[in-house]
């Protein structure tokens, strides 16, 4: 039954958008937002207008075309990773397309090769997201559709992960081709779990390219366009000597008609795409999790002035609840413990209608904050209730007393609510995230559902100023240790460059580069990309934790 | 003679109209129907309504169904048995009250040749007439071949030339075999400036007979009228008195009872006038005279069913104000008024300003083949004869109606001639002032239907989306396309794109943008580069009918995806309606020119040829005669000529 709303009343602000720190703030959130937008353009250029119009005189569409034609008309999608490999040897966006969109009133995962990026191949970004994509529909439960047009591996790139001819220290992996291919493993395993995979191949796919149509349920072949084999003509030629062209090798006639790969022939790409939208039309899928409780009330403070709430430099604190009530239904918030351990403000809230539990940080985690963490992360788990992680934090607070107080003790604690939480978990970096507080607060490697990051995001194992620090005051310890007299001068100029080097590598951009995070995302943008999140997980139960690891008291 | 229960042998507008009033004076109604009409609103309007297995013309299973239902009356509206002596006879012999006049009056009425006497016997002129078909030349052309049997238009031609004179009869003859069962035809005058007046004439049958003032009906098409008025510009006080006397005379002589309507043909120069007919019924423009008199025709006619006397006298009949009526049609004025078919998907009136509406139909109703294609009639009145016409003009403008072709955007364009505001209104007035036929639509007021037709369909999507209900409509955060909708509008074909932004307006193309206030499944208010528009739209299928501030635009949604083989068939000629096959002038191989007639379709009773479209060779018949034919059906492939 859906009731109306929380009966708690609406968050009050105590923000003052007259004060020039809230003007300061707006306007850096503003430059990395207009960077960021020129990003995406690049992102969106793919291999760039020579390559569109290639694929366009073969009759292809650019891949958001192909993807844009599959999704329901007016509804929303959800592109993910859409800045990887920003910064790297290789075309921000990770040459492919990743999304949450609905098909035939589906949500469905969505990877998309991109074939004016390098003929769609399987560079170490597109694999990165690739994994995520199987990840994703994986956890949530979701159908797997992709469509592939792949020249199969980035030949480039040396057995060692290391990149050959054009090499460079970035955007190459340190993978053994060895522990590659997990891909396909993940294919079949999703399949396995009930979790219908489709393909649709709009061109070539080769060697590892073709495994993607086999391990898929579905397949769509296009006439005259997909082409699927293991090895090409040249290979074949090199392998057998057997002289072979592209059609008879692996045409989507020869697949469909006598190889059997294929179940449908379409006639063309927009073909192809109906009829991958019929498949899922079929798929019977039946969201198992709960529709949202209460009726989605927008909020009533104005989202517009979260540009405002975060200090480029992260010096000046921020009140969660600011963040909170421009995000929530009705900016309806019911606080847990509000009292006690304030450095971690935890409470209920609607998203969408969805109920959540939402812990937000109002500064370091202190022994309390960390305790009242582990209690509410177990209430949410009794009563089946999702969790939204907003990060901005320095970490667990050091020193004499917070040692005595147990903070590893209680820090473990929260660690190990955290990991055994059985319900779906949101993460959103707003400002730092740093040491251990990463991933107390859910970060990426805890098995969260989906990590956002605000531009305004640094994330490391501390700030790039206390790194140069730590190290300056190693230095200073050897150089006394050897009885040196300290260089002053040069030692400042090494603290600079540390601290300058360790800000740069921590920023949002370089996270969303390493597909460390599902993206970056407009601030305003946050309560719609939560609400889609919310909605996304429930295509598998929501259940709380039956039990956890024993917790350290 | 008393009666409880009034049986009403019609259909449509006009069994609704009777048993309206009927209600009013505390009698039960009693619809007669025929399966084609089962859904139709007037069957639902009765207390109670009998099946006919036959047809409306089976005046044995009327009788029965009166029997059946214990009804005391019979009012037969116009058409059908309206003007049948021998039904009338049958149903008076049964004890039952006949609402209309004596089977002798329709008798002598009904044969066109024979009323003309008793008008010449009562000193009315008549036009010069043979009913011997070879005295054209004493008759003098033009001249009228008309059906001895007929009324409405069917079974009528204009010849200019004894060239035409021997089709015209044959087409007329058949016609009229086939309309009224009677192939008679006779050849009349014509008169080109003229005008259609009419006296209404009402009776009681036992010497109290006045007349109603007239009707001007000379805006016609096909024969047929679309708009009445009364009172008619042409006719002033003298002309009135002379006119109505004539009419008087007539109605003496014939003792008449009950409604009756006396025509005459008047010389728009010199105002001289001719007798035409006598309609021995209540004619389908009766409104405009109960509007302009304040008295109800079918009240009066009732009352005299029962034997009372009528109220009034001549002196006592007052004229108030003007009163006119358009005619609503299923049909297409673009292409010479072909009857239309369809579903008439919206039809939603408003309540100003204030019109009558005499409707048969409401929004869903299935106009076939089978009756004559009238949906309404709507009536306007006003103090003067501009503001009745401004008010009529907007109230079917405001209307929200479509999903199928109708002469409204004409009756509108009409209505708003300065020709039809100066009361030139002669039988001539469509080709001589050739009013638009259709809705003239600007590029950007067609914009404006193609862009709230697109933000209706988002919300149509938006409404139906199993999940993400919530999440703002077309929601992205990348650089995906823009959402792209196409509409087919005519011939020509439309593409939409827009996108939408984070405060939830939308953006289209040209960076107009439009912020929805409300949507619901049946209207969109938008507010579009700052012109804010409260729509009614309607969806048929693929159809949608879009309501603007100028009128409707009919929409056709085009499906995202064409599945292979769905494609459009090869061109020739199609049948425009639906009908039946009579004729076929060619055979496989022969040479045809533009214009020439390779068939002939029959459809609403009445014939119409099919020209070839073009130069060239018949390749291929896919037809026969006798067969029954949808529109659009391929009748002829014509293969275009080559020089080569």
């Amino acid at each position: 039954m859906q009731r109306p709303t929380l009966l708690v009343p609406p968050l009050r602000s105590r923000l003052d958008t007259k004060k020039p720190e809230f003007q300061e703030n707006r306007t850096a959130m503003l430059e990395k937002l207009s960077k960021i937008d020129e990003l995406l353009d690049e992102a969106a250029a793919g291999g760039g207008p020579a390559a569109f119009e290639r694929l366009a005189k073969r009759g292809k569409l650019p891949v958001r075309e192909r993807v844009g034609l599959v999704l329901d008309p007016d509804s929303p999608f959800l592109e993910l990773s859409g800045l990887a490999a920003y910064g790297s040897h290789y075309t921000i966006g990770g040459g492919s397309l990743l999304g949450i969109g609905v098909i035939a009133g589906v949500e469905c995962v969505i990877f998309a090769n991109d074939a004016s990026v390098l003929g769609g191949a399987l560079t170490p970004h597109v694999g990165k997201k690739w994994e995520r994509a199987l990840e994703i529909a994986r956890d949530n439960h979701m159908p797997y559709v992709s469509f592939v047009e792949s020249a199969g591996a980035d030949l480039r790139v040396r057995t060692d992960g290391q990149k050959g001819q054009s090499a460079g220290s970035t955007g190459a992996s340190l993978n053994h081709f060895a522990e590659s291919g997990r891909f396909f493993y993940e294919m079949i395993e999703l399949s396995k779990l009930e979790i219908p995979t489709v393909c649709v191949v709009f061109g070539s796919s080769t060697a590892g390219g073709a495994y993607q149509p086999g391990m898929s349920d579905y397949n769509v072949l296009i006439k005259k366009q997909s082409m699927i084999y293991l090895g090409g003509p040249p290979l074949v030629k090199m392998a057998t000597g057997e002289e072979s062209d592209h059609e008879t090798l692996g045409g989507a006639q020869m697949h469909t008609d006598v190889s059997g790969l294929g179940e449908y022939l379409a006639e063309d790409e927009s073909d192809a795409i109906r009829l991958c939208r019929e498949i899922v039309s079929h798929l019977n899928i039946r969201k198992p999790g709960p529709p949202p409780s209460f009726r989605a009330e927008a909020p009533i403070l104005d989202s517009e002035e979260l540009l405002g709430l975060v200090d480029p430099e992260l010096r000046r604190p921020l009140d969660i609840r600011e963040v909170i009530g421009r995000v929530v239904d009705g900016s309806r918030f019911e606080e847990f413990k509000a009292r006690y351990g304030p450095t971690l403000v935890c409470g209920w809230a609607s998203i969408h209608g969805y109920l959540v539990g939402i812990l937000g940080n109002n500064g370091p985690l202190f022994p309390e904050s960390a305790e009242k963490a582990a209690h509410f992360i177990q209430l949410n788990n009794q009563i089946d209730v999702p969790l939204i992680f907003f990060q901005n934090l320095t970490g667990f607070n050091v020193g004499k007393d917070f040692e005595e107080a147990g903070i590893i003790k209680k820090g473990s604690q929260m660690i190990n609510a955290v990991t055994n939480s059985t319900v779906p978990h949101l993460t959103v970096i707003l400002g730092a995230s740093y040491g251990a507080g990463t991933y107390a607060m859910s970060g990426r490697a805890y098995n969260n559902r989906f990590t956002f990051i605000w531009p305004s995001a640094k994330i490391a194992v501390m700030g790039g100023a206390q790194i140069a620090g730590v190290m300056s005051q190693v230095r200073r310890a050897q150089a006394a240790r050897k009885g040196l007299e300290f260089d002053e001068a040069a030692d400042a100029e090494t603290v600079a460059k540390v601290a300058a080097i360790q800000d740069a590598g921590s920023l949002a951009l370089m996270a969303t580069s390493a597909i460390s995070d599902d993206g970056i995302l407009d601030p305003r943008d946050t309560r719609t990309v939560l609400g889609i999140c919310l909605s996304a997980v429930r295509n598998t139960p929501v259940e709380g934790a039956p039990n956890y690891g024993v917790f350290r008291l | 003679m008393s009666f409880q229960t009034l049986l009403v042998a019609n259909r449509g507008e006009i069994a609704r109209r009777v048993m309206r009033t009927a209600r009013e004076m505390g009698i039960r109604s009693v619809a007669v129907y025929v399966d084609a009409d089962r859904d139709a609103p007037f069957v639902g309007d009765a207390d109670v309504a009998v099946r006919l297995e036959t047809s409306y013309l089976d005046g044995d299973a009327i009788l029965e169904a009166a029997r059946r239902t214990g009804a005391g009356a019979i009012h037969p509206g116009y058409g059908f048995l309206s003007e049948n002596a021998g039904f009338a006879r049958a149903v008076e012999s049964a004890g039952i009250a006949w609402v209309g006049p004596s089977p002798e009056a329709i008798e002598t009425m009904g044969d066109k040749l024979a009323a003309k006497d008793l008008a010449e016997k009562s000193g009315v002129p008549t036009l010069p007439m043979s009913a011997d078909l070879t005295d054209d030349e004493a008759v003098g052309y033009p001249l009228l071949v008309k059906a001895a049997a007929g009324g409405g238009g069917k079974g009528m031609r204009i010849v200019e030339s004894s060239d035409d004179l021997e089709r015209a009869i044959e087409a007329a003859q058949r016609e009229a075999q086939v309309g009224f069962g009677d192939d008679r035809v006779f050849l009349e005058r014509f008169v080109s400036r003229a005008r259609h007046i009419e006296i209404q004439l009402l009776g009681d049958g036992a010497g109290n007979l006045v007349h109603l003032g007239e009707r001007e009906c000379s805006i016609q098409r096909r024969h047929q009228k679309i708009i009445e008025e009364s009172p008619s510009p042409r006719v002033d006080a003298e002309l009135r008195e002379k006119m109505g006397q004539a009419a008087l005379e007539l109605g003496r002589a014939l003792a008449y009872r009950s409604a009756g309507t006396v025509e005459f043909l008047v010389d728009d120069e010199t105002g001289e006038f001719w007798f035409l007919e006598v309609n021995t019924r209540l004619q389908v423009e009766h409104p405009v005279t109960e509007m302009v008199t304040g008295i109800d025709l079918v009240r009066e006619q009732l009352r005299v069913a029962r034997g009372e006397p009528l109220e009034f006298t001549q002196s006592e009949v007052r004229f108030e104000g003007a009163a006119i009526e358009a005619r609503l049609y299923a049909e297409d004025p673009a292409r010479g008024f072909l009857p239309a078919t369809g579903t008439l998907a919206a039809l939603d009136t408003r309540d100003a300003p204030p019109v009558r509406w005499d409707s048969g139909v409401e929004a869903g109703s299935v106009v076939g083949v089978d009756f004559d294609p009238m949906l309404a009639k709507v009536i306007a009145s006003g103090p003067t004869r501009s503001e009745a016409a401004g008010r009529l003009a907007l109230s079917l403008e405001r209307t929200h109606l479509g999903g199928m072709r109708t002469n409204r955007d004409f009756l509108v364009a009409v209505l708003r001639t300065p020709e039809f505001l100066a009361g030139d209104t002669t039988t001539d007035f469509i080709d001589r002032v050739e009013p638009p036929r259709e809705l003239q639509v600007s590029e950007a007021e067609r914009e404006l239907a193609l862009r709230l037709a697109a933000l209706f369909v988002q919300g149509e999507n938006r409404a139906a989306a199993p999940v993400l209900t919530e999440i703002p409509s077309g929601w992205q955060n990348g650089r995906m396309p823009a959402q792209q909708i196409s509409f087919g509008q005519g011939q020509e074909r439309f593409v939409v794109r827009y996108r939408s932004t984070r405060n939830g307006n939308f953006t289209f193309e040209d960076g107009t943008v439009a912020r929805i206030h409300h949507w619901a499944p049946h209207s969109l208010d938008a507010e579009i580069g700052g012109l804010r528009v409260r729509s009614r739209i309607t969806r048929a299928g693929q159809d949608l009918v879009v309501q603007c501030p100028f009128g409707d635009l009919l929409l056709r949604q085009e499906p995202r995806f064409q599945p292979p083989g769905s494609g459009e068939t090869g061109g020739g000629l199609e049948a425009p309606m639906p009908g039946k096959v009579i004729q076929l002038h060619v055979a496989v191989g022969d040479s045809v020119r533009a214009g020439q007639t390779v068939a002939v379709l029959e459809a609403m009773k009445m014939e119409h040829p099919m020209d070839a479209p073009e130069d060239g060779v018949v390749t291929e018949i896919l037809v026969e005669i006798g067969q029954q034919v949808e529109s659009g059906t391929l009748l002829v492939v014509v293969e275009t000529k080559t020089d080569s």
